[in-house]
């Protein structure tokens, strides 16, 4: 792992209302990573995934504390270009959620509003996109059909295509396997594994299971903050806190 | 005696099925009528020829182009405006005092009678504008009339498009406008169109408001300020001054064929549109 974090959290808090959902969370996003961040319900667990890429702008309730910084910048600055920040820090929702066109104006539609018009640098990252996603050799001779056409598991790796075709640097996938048959989860998390040679890849899961084989660190939120953060193997064998340990043992949650 | 629910169910499709026929019959007898007693005095010189002694003689080609050029300036005038407005209650603002007084202004606005319109467009576009009674005082007044309509029924069918398009655009790095234009409004095309589609029905039908704003001049118009007679007017005029009501009926007969023929291009495109979305 390299010294160099590719996004640093420093105490940071968010609130809904008035309500704090995350409390002064402090960690690193490392380059070339899988991390992992599990929690049950109401841990905080989205809530900061989406204040990585500024989602939570759109919530008029929404207001933070403390920093995130990337690329030596706090992104919440003012100064921040944030449509340019979301292209560079990408993510991928819970549920597929196609937009009513054909699968190349779906993967080609971040490319676009971003300014490119070439023609063939438009097919060459949807290409790339759909590569990385794993979807290509399924889809290639079907561009132009409506995405709504795909199975949910096809959907669900478009929508992938569709954040990797900006070629971002970090990826954010939030429950990314939750509605999906067991094949297509290991579809994905295959193009999860291939990704983390170019990316920083955070990865929220209410799947334990999930957490444990397919990410390098794993962050442990309940209520809000983060309890423990380490290495996969380790906090699934050896757990510093007891709430981690009751936590992944099924004990709660 | 009890009804057993059979009964009651049998007797409650009767009733429904009889209430259903009665509205329906009462439609046809009223297209029916006014096509058996106008058809017949359509034909190709009536549609192309200026009308002569008031309207006894000759032709409604001057209405047609009235009421062409009346309708589509108030919907040229009123459709912008209105999703504009539309676009700005439902994505630019948050909900809150400002947007719920525009909501029920437009409410407000759209119960009022056409009547009124008329005399404020009167006032206001003829007198105090100096307007006169011209094609451009009519088009602003029916715009006006019409801006609810729009309004309203755009709203709903932005608010109809899901949530999860939009955090997609925006998580794609799509500024909010670029939002708007490829994402928002693209699926909510075919609700925006029957809104408009719905707005031309009315501007064409109008006739208070008409008379009131854009006169009943029968000659061709021939600039933006000159006073023309639409197809609804005419037929009032015709009809109510006794003047001829075999050519009131044959205008009547005009008009319902219009609005049949626009409601199912615009039905067949809505459709297509709403397709090329899915």
């Amino acid at each position: 792992m390299s010294d160099n974090a590719k996004i640093i959290v420093d105490k940071f808090s968010a609130f809904y209302n008035q309500a704090e959902v995350l409390r002064q969370i402090e960690l690193s996003i490392y380059s070339k990573e899988r991390l992992a961040i599990i929690g049950p319900a109401n841990s905080g667990k989205s809530t900061f995934l989406r204040s990585l890429n500024r989602l939570n702008d759109l919530h008029f309730h929404f207001s933070h504390s403390g920093k995130i910084i990337f690329d030596e910048k706090d992104i919440y600055d003012n100064t921040v270009d944030v449509p340019s920040l979301r292209r560079r820090i990408g993510m991928v929702y819970a549920v597929p959620a196609p937009l009513p066109c054909s699968i190349y104006d779906n993967v080609a539609y971040g490319p676009k509003v971003s300014g490119i018009k070439s023609r063939s640098k438009l097919d060459e990252l949807v290409e790339f996109g759909l590569k990385k996603a794993v979807l290509w050799d399924e889809v290639k001779d079907r561009l132009k059909e409506p995405a709504m056409n795909l199975s949910g598991g096809q959907q669900q790796r478009m929508c992938l295509a569709r954040v990797l075709a900006l070629q971002p640097e970090v990826l954010l996938l939030d429950e990314p396997c939750s509605g999906l048959d067991p094949i297509s989860t290991a579809k994905i998390e295959d193009a999860m594994l291939e990704l983390k040679s170019s990316y920083a890849v955070v990865l929220v899961t209410n799947n334990t299971k999930q957490a444990a084989r397919a990410s390098d660190r794993t962050a442990f939120f309940l209520m809000g903050q983060l309890i423990e953060l380490s290495r996969t193997d380790e906090l699934f064998t050896n757990p510093a806190d007891e709430r981690t340990e009751a936590y992944i043992t099924g004990q709660f949650g | 005696m009890k009804i057993t629910p059979a009964a009651s169910q049998r007797f409650v499709v009767a009733f429904l099925w009889l209430i259903t026929s009665i509205t329906l019959l009462v439609l046809l007898f009223i297209i029916g009528y006014i096509l058996v007693h106008g058809l017949g005095h359509i034909n190709w010189s009536f549609l192309t020829e200026s009308s002569r002694r008031m309207g006894r003689e000759g032709g409604i080609f001057p209405m047609i182009v009235g009421t062409i050029l009346v309708t589509g300036l108030a919907v040229i005038i009123a459709a912008p405006v209105g999703v504009l407005t539309t676009i700005y209650l439902t994505e630019y603002t948050r909900e809150g005092k400002l947007t719920s007084i525009i909501r029920f202004g437009t409410d407000c606005l759209a119960a009022i009678p056409s009547i009124i319109f008329g005399l404020f467009g009167f006032v206001f576009f003829v007198v105090v504008l100096r307007m006169g009674f011209s094609i451009i005082s009519g088009a602003l007044t029916l715009a006006i009339m019409v801006l609810p309509t729009i309004i309203r029924t755009s709203e709903e069918a932005i608010r109809a498009v899901p949530k999860s398009y939009r955090e997609v655009s925006y998580g794609l790095g799509s500024t909010r406008w670029q939002m708007v234009t490829k994402v928002v409004l693209k699926s909510a095309l075919p609700g925006i169109g029957t809104g408009i589609v719905l707005s031309i029905g009315r501007c064409i039908s109008e006739t208070a408001a008409v008379m009131l704003t854009a006169g009943s001049a029968l000659r061709m118009p021939d600039s933006p300020f000159a006073s023309v007679r639409t197809l609804s007017l005419h037929f009032y005029i015709l009809s109510r001054e006794g003047i001829s009501m075999e050519n009131a009926y044959a205008t009547a007969s005009v008009l319902i064929i219009t609005i049949l023929v626009i409601n199912v291009i615009a039905y067949l495109l809505m459709r297509r549109l709403a397709a090329k979305v899915r």
